[in-house]
């Protein structure tokens, strides 16, 4: 496909300029298990939606297709207005510039100092000097409440504190869309709290579009603009936060509650 | 809407194996260039290059001075006593520097080398993948060729030969030893016989040998741990099967090349 004609399909489809990300109608499977089916959901500019569902549901899915580090087998996910599905994967590296992922495991690289982890996307996509890197570094760690670890390698540091420090490696550039993958999973009740607050104060500070795929549901209420439920593949229920506590199917209702009765098979 | 691919993927599949070993060949092909793109644009970090190619070395080294300095003592031992009883003691340097400078030497550390560098390659890559630091990287937008491959090809392409310099240095002065040992042959008589049987040619048609085994370990390395699968089983197993293909392709490419570069 010519550039031309990929800009022309790119807007023939294109979301609302409200809309910063969008998955339309989006088919994917693993060796043979279909895990999304007719997947549809809008993601609008800055603000916070949570993606909820079962474990296994395929929720962190989405988000590798966000970043197109899957490609669905059906579908398009419009990121910005711009199909990525077949995007190349030069083009999709300058996208993914403007995008920050904190990984359900922190991911660091564990051969690197925290301010090496930190500073790797400012590195790769700015042509900042060292010394205005140290400035963005420090007060990254800073804002985060961890200005003291700088130096340190990711194995001497605790859950949580790799967690903030994957956050941070997320949000150094300023990105325009933050995808945050089970960010409290595994963490103490403390913790928790902790790393609710800091997105919170990560999207008072940027106002960046925020993805959040988790299924701890005070801290889904704490942060939440908007909700998603994710269940069999596809989206049932997708709406304001308040207004998806609110809502009658069983589904949602059961998943709320944490019920063993209803129509989610156990 | 009617999918090629979709209809292909239904269709009986003839000779796996052959299909497997085109794939794998591809792959490698395929990393190599996208590493080539990388460094003839000079898009890596030199600092990343000189630390992989300390690690590696410091790796290797110990192994490697042993496996050849016993080489060297061996085909001292066998041949030394013989050759002088038989009037021959001006052959016994030639022939441990001969056989040392232009096989054995690139040979011994090419295969020490996929057994000590290049798996530690590949476990650390493969860790890498378990963990999700490699879907990290890509997520910001870098190549993993760029960042991890790059860096190790280089540092093998610069580390194999030096370690095959030392390991031929360590070979022949093995072989002197034992020569002089159990055979009393002078150091003179010895040296001699290592010039009048090698030149400085040999010795760098060795070294070129080194750095496509170099060259070969790190790729196949590199491919295995990129493409690690599941947990830390899979990284065993990728580890276990990059050293078993990088010590074939050694052997393979240094028939090729004694072919192509001494005949």
């Amino acid at each position: 496909m010519t550039a031309r004609a990929q800009v022309a399909a790119d807007q023939l489809q294109a979301p609302p300029a409200d809309v910063a990300v969008s998955l339309r109608d989006v088919d994917l499977s693993y060796t043979q298990k279909l895990v999304l089916s007719d997947c549809s959901i809008d993601f609008k500019r800055g603000e916070v939606t949570t993606v909820i569902g079962l474990s296994g549901a395929g929720k962190s899915t989405i988000l590798r297709l966000i970043n197109g580090l899957r490609r669905p087998d059906r579908g398009h996910v419009f990121v910005n207005g711009l199909d990525i599905v077949s995007m190349p994967e030069r083009r999709l590296n300058d996208l993914r510039a403007r995008m920050g992922f904190a990984f359900q495991a922190s991911a660091l690289f564990d051969s690197l100092t925290v301010f090496d982890n930190v500073s790797f996307p400012l590195y790769e996509h700015t042509k900042l000097s060292r010394t205005e890197i140290r400035k963005r570094v420090d007060e990254t760690l800073e804002a985060i409440g961890l200005s003291d670890v700088a130096e340190r390698m990711p194995a001497e540091l605790s859950g949580g504190m790799q967690k903030r420090v994957g956050f941070a490696r997320a949000i150094v550039n300023e990105p325009e869309i933050i995808l945050f993958d089970e960010p409290t999973t595994g963490l103490d009740p403390i913790m928790t709290h902790v790393i609710t607050d800091t997105i919170t104060q990560i999207q008072h500070r940027l106002r960046p579009t925020s993805i959040v795929v988790m299924h701890d549901m005070p801290s889904v209420y704490a942060i939440s603009d908007n909700i998603a439920m994710l269940f069999e593949g596809t989206i049932i229920e997708a709406a304001p936060a308040a207004e998806f506590r609110r809502s009658r199917n069983p589904i949602v209702q059961q998943f709320l509650e944490g019920s063993e009765v209803g129509p989610i098979p156990l | 809407m009617f999918r090629a691919s979709t209809y292909l993927r239904t269709l009986p599949r003839p000779f796996p194996a052959t299909r497997r070993f085109f794939e794998y060949a591809g792959g490698l092909t395929l990393l190599f260039f996208d590493a080539v793109r990388y460094i003839v644009t000079m898009r890596f970090r030199p600092s990343e290059v000189v630390k992989q190619t300390a690690f590696l070395i410091v790796e290797s080294l110990p192994i490697v001075l042993l496996t050849s300095g016993f080489t060297g003592l061996v085909i001292s031992l066998e041949t030394a006593v013989s050759a002088v009883q038989n009037g021959f003691d001006f052959v016994i340097g030639g022939s441990v520097a001969y056989g040392t400078v232009r096989e054995l030497g690139p040979l011994l550390t090419g295969i020490v080398f996929a057994g000590r560098s290049g798996a530690a390659i590949t476990a650390q890559l493969g860790s890498m993948v378990v963990t999700e630091q490699i879907e990290a990287l890509k997520s910001f937008g870098a190549s993993p060729t760029k960042v991890l491959v790059v860096p190790r090809l280089l540092a093998c392409l610069i580390g194999m030969p030096m370690l095959t310099t030392f390991s031929d240095i360590i070979a022949v002065y093995g072989g002197y030893y034992m020569a002089w040992l159990r055979a009393h042959v002078s150091y003179t008589t010895y040296w001699n016989s290592v010039n009048s049987f090698i030149d400085f040619i040999d010795f760098e048609k060795g070294l070129l040998k080194a750095a496509v085994f170099g060259a070969l370990v790190a790729l196949v390395a590199c491919y295995e741990g990129l493409r690690t699968e599941g947990g830390a089983d899979g990284v065993g197993r990728s580890t276990t099967h990059a050293v078993v293909t990088a010590i074939i392709l050694v052997f393979a490419f240094n028939f090729a090349l004694s072919f192509v570069l001494f005949q």
